[in-house]
């Protein structure tokens, strides 16, 4: 290594910006350490593997007939509202994840280097766009072989897939801005299955709501999973898809306008 | 923003590595800073000494952009912290407290991801990632996880972390603590070996030795506050005077010599133990007085040395309290 000397070169007199290009590699690169460390600790994907079996053996058959009359009826009716909340229920994970970065010296490294603020959480957001894509195959192709019927064609199953991921990463901001502010990493669990378990059960998506009291009807219809519920349900089974769809877009994008800028201050902040 | 002016000799306070002026910075009711001043030249080791707790990881977490100071300025390789902090962030590496490096990456994956983060080309941050792993003797481990290394191997990935995009100026905040002394010694070897390649480097430390090792000026904070700064020689001088200590040829004699120096007014103490005669100098005249007394009593004398108070000395006199043991015995990763 040579001496550097301490005159700063001239192209360096400007506030360097870092360029489309930059921002890509550091994103991508950091995508790619999000995907190593998932390599090197494979039972960080327990939850995408397990979550989507485990839920589709637990429902069908425990509450299948009980709900829908029979399994099969069920299978139709919940898968596509479980795929709805795969990515909330995995979203958890990544604020817990975060939280522990943060107590290692990793975090800090990032951010003494010269990457734009929001690339560590981007790349966040790309590493859970692949765990949820597993999850999404693992669902489908699980309940495929139970008898889950796509009614309608392989693009409205895409279309299905696409607006549960858009909501999903929406949540994964909130994920990571409670992942920040909260001193660790069991209180950021705990938080979490505490607005996330209410939420998936007050909805349509395991049963009809129309046996539930007037105040728990109102909290489901406004509750945004019952509206990605049924787009789900209709971009699978058939049906009327405007209204859910647009409430579903609405919903992701104002949780993702307001969440993630919150976030990337909270990360550049955070000491 | 302006250009920062070139000329060497009118950049003011931007003509040394780092310039830190009348920082200040509170945490709720702590002042951990408390308008603190330091200056470290280019291509030296400023060694900032203290206790516990007496703000040197804030310091160095302000001067990394990771903290905002509450007032003052600081200066690093020209770039302002605050308000020039993309550009100073190419220019430094930091070292921390707590080794920095993604466990469950391996060695050479820790390093490539910098180099990528860096802007080098996936070529360059390759052989970079190869370079620094051969020099620091770490490529038999480069396909390991970091997780299986030991606490010496981590500490040294991640001083090879901070060295990818060759940074005019390092940080190492405590590089040594907790390290056993084995590994304590082949860190301030890769630091003398940075040093000697023309890297500046301000180290935080807790312990004397290591100061006395690597530093070439010291300041020393205590609570916020620098209370003392400059060279090592200089603060031994500025605290205490030279020590006479003789060692005689019966040790049995030693309290008789203390006795026959005190009725001639001269304040010895003595060492069973050591087996020396101690006798601090407070005059030029004072050390052929003494070496006169013993002579005409009898007394052989089989050794005689002057020496400058210690370090420990310093520090002890400088803030009150003795400094962090020289050994540290723990060689497990500290809990953040």
């Amino acid at each position: 290594m040579t001496a550097a000397t301490l005159t700063p070169a001239p192209a360096q007199l400007d506030d360097p910006r870092i360029g489309l290009a930059g921002h890509l590699r550091h994103v991508g690169a950091l995508t790619r350490r999000n995907l190593m460390r998932i390599k090197a600790d494979p039972e960080s994907m327990l939850d995408a593997v397990l979550l989507p079996i485990i839920f589709t053996v637990l429902f069908v058959y425990v509450f299948g007939g009980a709900v829908s009359g029979s399994q099969q009826d069920y299978i139709q009716y919940m898968i596509p509202g479980l795929l709805g909340t795969t990515g909330l229920n995995l979203a958890m994970a990544v604020g817990t994840g975060l939280n522990s970065d943060f107590q290692t010296g990793v975090m800090d490294r990032f951010r003494t280097l010269p990457i734009g603020r929001a690339a560590v959480l981007l790349s966040k957001i790309a590493a859970e766009t692949c765990r949820c894509l597993v999850s999404f195959t693992i669902l489908i192709g699980f309940s495929m072989i139970l008898g889950l019927e796509i009614k309608t064609g392989f693009l409205q199953l895409l279309g299905a897939v696409g607006l549960s991921l858009l909501f999903g990463m929406s949540i994964v901001w909130i994920s990571m801005l409670v992942g920040m502010s909260l001193r660790s990493a069991q209180a950021v669990q705990g938080v979490s299955m505490l607005v996330v378990m209410p939420l998936q059960f007050g909805s349509s998506i395991f049963a009809p709501t129309d046996t539930m009291p007037g105040w728990l009807q109102a909290f489901t219809e406004y509750n945004p999973l019952s509206a990605l519920a049924d787009a789900c349900r209709s971009l699978i089974n058939g049906g009327p898809l405007a209204h859910s769809v647009t409430v579903v877009l609405v919903w992701s994008v104002a949780i993702t306008a307001v969440t993630a800028p919150l976030a990337v201050a909270r990360f550049r902040k955070r000491t | 923003m302006t250009p920062i002016a070139t000329a060497p000799n009118d950049r003011g306070p931007r003509n040394n590595a780092v310039e830190v002026r009348g920082i200040v910075k509170t945490f709720g009711a702590t002042r951990a800073l408390d308008g603190v001043d330091l200056t470290v030249r280019e291509g030296t080791v400023l060694g900032l000494l203290g206790p516990n707790g007496a703000g040197k990881t804030t310091l160095v977490r302000i001067l990394s952009t990771l903290v905002k100071p509450d007032a003052g300025t600081a200066f690093v390789g020209g770039y302002d912290v605050l308000r020039q902090p993309k550009q100073l962030r190419r220019t430094i590496g930091l070292t921390g407290q707590y080794a920095s490096v993604d466990e469950l990456l391996s060695g050479y994956e820790n390093l490539y991801l910098i180099g990528r983060l860096l802007d080098l080309s996936a070529k360059e941050s390759k052989a970079r990632a190869g370079e620094l792993l051969e020099r620091f003797s770490l490529t038999d481990a480069a396909k390991r996880p970091a997780k299986t290394y030991s606490g010496g191997m981590r500490r040294r990935l991640d001083l090879a972390a901070s060295m990818i995009g060759r940074p005019k100026v390092l940080y190492l905040d405590e590089p040594t603590t907790g390290l056993d002394p084995r590994t304590r010694n082949e860190v301030w070897d890769e630091v003398q070996r940075m040093v000697a390649e023309g890297s500046t480097v301000l180290l935080t430390t807790q312990y004397m030795e290591e100061a006395e090792q690597l530093a070439h000026e010291l300041t020393v904070i205590d609570r916020g506050r620098v209370t003392a700064a400059g060279g090592i020689e200089e603060l031994k001088t500025q605290v205490g005077g030279q020590t006479l200590q003789v060692r005689p040829l019966r040790p049995a004699e030693l309290p008789e010599m203390a006795r026959c120096l005190h009725e001639a007014g001269v304040a010895a103490t003595f060492s069973a133990d050591t087996g020396l005669l101690s006798v601090q100098l407070t005059g030029e005249d004072q050390l052929t007085a003494v070496v006169g007394v013993l002579g005409t009593r009898g007394f052989g004398i089989a050794g005689i040395d002057t020496k400058l108070p210690s370090l420990d000395e310093v520090f002890l006199a400088i803030t009150g309290k003795p400094s962090a043991p020289a050994a540290p015995i723990l060689d497990k990763e500290p809990v953040a």
